[in-house]
């Protein structure tokens, strides 16, 4: 009953829109709901990267430490959006902070455990893989524009 | 398109003086310049001449609306606009204008609103929302999307405050990079546009920042469904005489000063890839 529900919030995650109902019961059998309160940290720097967020309530912003600065803000994770890619490759580590800037309610979803099912179904890895490219690159295309710094006086 | 017509005067600039000046940013400022009585619409430029240094096309930044002095924002960036945000109330300055084409505020009625600003972008933008937000019910959504660099740098901050709290529109703000003290939106001004509520079918996008946001704006605004004749950007190249004579300004087919700044995506897309021009 508990994965069933898991289920229908992963398919309502725009991550998976369209999916099949069999692979939203696959993802299901790797996940469980979390919550984070304002402050609180979804991950560390450094910390294995043993899962990801398809975050449901609430804003993370993800962010890196800097010497003398403090913590540097590159990108916020809104409802509808995920947060976490490091589970996919190794070596398995977070490269930065992800904070909750608000009470925030997600689906932690096992990378290990999705992992290794995408190896034994290649089908369901290759549909997982495609979802996860799409936002990947987009982001890529933003931090692209970012590094630009195209509001400078330059600009 | 309301395109201004060009005065006889128009090469000539008047002396005017400045009144009252505002520091945005560590490097924007906004005049008041006290001139005679001048009428425009959202989206125009005036020529500011500082003595003796030069002169730069400056986009009206003020409400059409209201009577009293022209407000102009400026970046200190080279040597005429540095000159200009050093002039002191009382000092005098050249002005010429108002010159260009003007956002399409009218023909926006009874359709959504996107205004999507990037950086100092904003400034042109500012009097075509102040018409929005006086004639409110004209209007479906009105949306603002601002994006900057950084907490540090967004222009009219208070005034963006006072739009949040009227709750008859959306005013989303995004910056590029933040410390611990930002609790608003980070990343780009175009994933802003993928969240924001508005019927594409019956949106009309106004678009100003560097070009190359203005590019992926544009991009992702046609993405999302609306249509490249709905959506307008401001351009911007070296603008000399701003009446058309001098050529500087070309962009392809067409002169920014006299056929701009504002134009529609659709009239000047394919010349935003030409690397040449």
């Amino acid at each position: 009953m508990e994965i069933r529900g898991l289920a229908r919030l992963i398919c309502d995650h725009p991550l998976f829109a369209g999916m099949s109902q069999d692979y939203c019961d696959l993802i299901g059998g790797c996940a469980r709901n979390v919550r984070f309160d304002r402050g609180e940290y979804l991950f560390r720097e450094g910390e294995p990267a043993n899962e990801f967020f398809l975050i449901r309530h609430g804003r993370v912003a993800l962010e890196l430490m800097a010497p003398g600065r403090g913590p540097i803000r590159f990108l916020t994770v809104n409802p509808g959006e995920f947060a976490g890619v490091s589970w996919l490759v190794p070596p398995y580590r977070w490269p930065y902070d992800a904070q909750a800037l608000e009470l925030t309610r997600a689906v932690s979803i096992d990378g290990s455990c999705l992992r290794q099912k995408a190896e034994t179904n290649h089908d369901f890895g290759y549909d997982m893989m495609k979802r996860f490219m799409t936002t990947l690159v987009h982001r890529l295309h933003a931090a692209q524009l970012q590094i630009l710094d195209v509001y400078s006086a330059r600009g | 398109m309301f395109i201004a017509p060009v005065a006889e005067t128009a090469s000539v600039p008047i002396v005017a003086r400045i009144g009252a000046r505002r520091r945005e940013t560590h490097d924007t400022w906004t005049l008041a310049i006290e001139a005679a009585e001048f009428s425009f619409e959202p989206g125009q430029f005036n020529m500011l001449y500082a003595f003796g240094v030069g002169e730069i096309p400056v986009s009206l930044s003020g409400d059409p609306g209201l009577q009293g002095p022209l407000i102009h924002t400026v970046r200190a960036v080279g040597s005429a606009s540095q000159a200009i945000t050093r002039l002191k109330p009382g000092d005098p300055i050249g002005l010429r204008g108002p010159f260009g084409t003007a956002w399409p505020v009218g023909d926006s009625t009874g359709c959504d609103v996107v205004v999507v600003a990037g950086g100092l972008g904003l400034a042109p933008l500012r009097p075509a929302i102040y018409r929005f937000l006086a004639e409110r019910e004209k209007y479906g959504q009105v949306v603002l999307l601002y994006g900057t660099r950084s907490p540090a740098d967004i222009l009219f901050r208070r005034e963006i405050d006072r739009w949040r709290r009227r709750l008859d529109a959306t005013i989303e703000v995004t910056v590029d990079h933040a410390d611990a003290g930002w609790h608003g939106h980070v990343g780009v001004v175009t994933r802003l546009i993928e969240r924001a509520a508005f019927d594409p079918d019956h949106t009309v996008a106004l678009v100003c920042g560097p070009e190359i946001m203005m590019r992926f704006a544009a991009n992702t605004l046609k993405a999302v469904g609306i249509a490249p004749q709905r959506i307008y950007l401001s351009l911007e190249r070296n603008m000399k005489c701003a009446i058309g004579q001098c050529g500087h300004c070309q962009f392809g087919p067409t002169l920014i000063c006299r056929d701009g700044a504002v134009m529609r995506y659709d009239h000047v897309q394919s010349l935003l890839t030409v690397r040449e021009l």
